[in-house]
């Protein structure tokens, strides 16, 4: 993590009705931070389907497990680090979901992750077995320079 | 916790589901219930006005994707009207405008549906 980042976390029950409390915490910091409403909604519907994947698929449901939120921040980088202990749960392929062959299939699935992918500069899922799950999205604050590659 | 609210009104053949507040992995449930009922209603003309409706999730979006060919195969749509620009966005970020009506006033709505009746 880079020198000057500043942390704010928030730990939540792996249950829907906290999404509004998660969506508050992120519009509260990303507002803080100094964001203009539209990304300010982008960053916190991103986080909501971040942890609305965590509750269904890591944690299948189950409503008592621990889904930590951080958001850390420098003046290079805007970033919600998501933390479950649940399930591996890999995102299919990040490509744009086929609308009409999921209506004909009645498939839901991956609308979440393809708007993840839309709302965020980068969407990072990194799995450390045995330990935890984690997905990290971030917004650049200058787009076409990203200041942080790996 | 998220609040949300359906109001359900009819009239002219045509169902209008009012939509306010914030639309969820936590409140999309109570919206599955209101298309169940029309459904099971047979009521195949449905109109969604999103006028108040502040929020909207991928969770929220699967539900109309859920409903809509069982709609169409009856003769009926769904359509939609009156959103925010914000919730507009999340619903052509998916690609919806391509198959799904959405009309910036409600009476456009009813309008295409009446046409379609008498036709």
């Amino acid at each position: 993590m880079a020198s000057g980042s500043t942390i704010v976390t928030k730990t939540i029950l792996s249950r829907t009705d906290h999404l509004s409390e998660v969506r508050a915490f992120v519009s509260e910091a990303a507002s803080a931070f100094g964001f203009l409403d539209e990304d300010i909604a982008n960053i916190s519907l991103a986080v909501d389907e971040a942890c609305t994947n965590i509750i269904k698929h890591a944690y299948q449901n189950a409503p008592d497990k621990e889904i930590e939120i951080s958001v850390i921040h420098n003046k290079k980088n805007f970033e919600i680090r998501i933390v479950d202990f649940g399930r591996r749960f890999n995102p299919q392929e990040l490509k744009a979901p086929d609308l009409r062959r999921n209506l004909a299939h009645h498939r839901r699935g991956g609308l979440g992750v393809y708007l993840m992918k839309r709302l965020m500069d980068k969407v990072e899922y990194n799995f450390m077995p045995g330990r935890h799950n984690e997905v990290r999205l971030i917004k650049y604050l200058q787009k076409n320079q990203p200041a942080v590659r790996r | 916790m998220a609040d949300f609210k359906i109001n359900h009104r009819e009239g002219e053949g045509v169902s209008v589901i009012e939509l306010k507040g914030y639309l969820d992995a936590h409140t999309a449930p109570e919206l599955e219930t209101a298309f169940q009922r029309l459904l099971n209603d047979k009521k195949f003309n449905i109109i969604v006005n999103c006028r108040d409706l502040a929020y909207i999730s991928s969770a929220g979006l699967g539900v109309f994707m859920a409903y809509i060919e069982d709609v169409r195969k009856n003769k009926g749509d769904i359509k939609l009207t009156n959103m925010s620009a914000k919730v507009y966005n999340v619903f052509d970020l998916l690609g919806f405008p391509l198959l799904y009506e959405i009309y910036k006033e409600e009476k456009e709505a009813l309008t295409k549906f009446k046409t379609i009746q008498r036709a």
